[in-house]
């Protein structure tokens, strides 16, 4: 009896070993902190296009684009990606100059595991505003082999 | 570097915003991996991509080991003039990848 409970309390144990240090929401909290100068980012203005369910995680197509509400004369300068269940949270940091058309970004990032991803987009007049998604990934971007 | 496939239009309206798509051949290794012995793979990615017209900034990245192998971008940009835009990558070996396209306004 005693034997059988130990074997389950071991099992248990094994079962919530994480598989490797990696990010957290709070660092992630602290970055996206730091790139809105201590303020924490409003919801909107930035669209932040990641599919809900990732069937494989090297190569997932992100879309940032501006949403809705931004107005006239609104420049932006910043947009800034994080995930917070990556080894490391920074994703990609894209600045838009002066030559820079209609805001928007679209690449392909790497994804470890289900996890947020986070967007904060900064504009000129220092106005930060944030986009996330939480997603499931059914194939890791390898990171073993 | 390989040599990067390129999607610029050669010739573009005054004030109008159009896209610009590169694909540029790369490992983009994360330092993550280990090799079959065990030994950490050492890290190697394109950690930087710039985009100019005539020294005016159109678009620039500083990418992480969470971008996919082969970085893809789509950006856009907006021209007043003809001009020469300048497209440039470095990686962590510090090996740069340069390409310049003319671009005409019409």
């Amino acid at each position: 009896m005693l034997a059988r409970r130990s074997f389950v309390l071991m099992a248990a144990a094994c079962v919530v070993v994480p598989h490797a240090a990696g990010a957290t929401p709070e660092e992630v909290r602290a970055l996206i902190r730091a790139v809105a100068g201590g303020a924490v980012p409003k919801l909107g203005r930035v669209k932040l296009e990641v599919p809900q369910l990732v069937e494989n995680g090297n190569a997932v197509a992100m879309g940032l684009t501006l949403g809705e509400g931004v107005p006239a004369g609104a420049v932006l300068t910043d947009i800034h990606v994080f995930a917070d269940g990556n080894p490391r949270p920074d994703v990609a940091h894209f600045r838009f100059g002066p030559r820079a058309g209609v805001p928007k970004v679209t690449t392909r990032i790497r994804l470890s595991t289900s996890q947020t991803v986070h967007a904060v987009a900064v504009f000129a007049d220092g106005s930060c505003w944030q986009d996330s998604v939480s997603l499931i990934v059914a194939i890791s971007a390898c990171l073993d082999d | 570097m390989a040599r990067p496939l390129l999607n610029v239009p050669r010739e573009v309206k005054a004030g109008q915003s159009f896209e610009v798509r590169i694909l540029i051949q790369h490992a983009m290794e994360t330092g993550f991996r280990r090799d079959a012995m065990g030994a950490v793979v050492p890290r190697d990615i394109i950690h930087r991509f710039e985009c100019t017209v005539e020294g005016e900034e159109v678009f620039s990245a500083t990418l992480h080991p969470a971008v996919s192998a082969n970085p893809y971008l789509v950006f856009t940009a907006r021209l007043e003039r003809s001009g020469t835009m300048v497209l440039r990558w470095v990686d962590d070996a510090g090996v740069t990848a340069e390409e310049r396209v003319a671009i005409r306004v019409a």
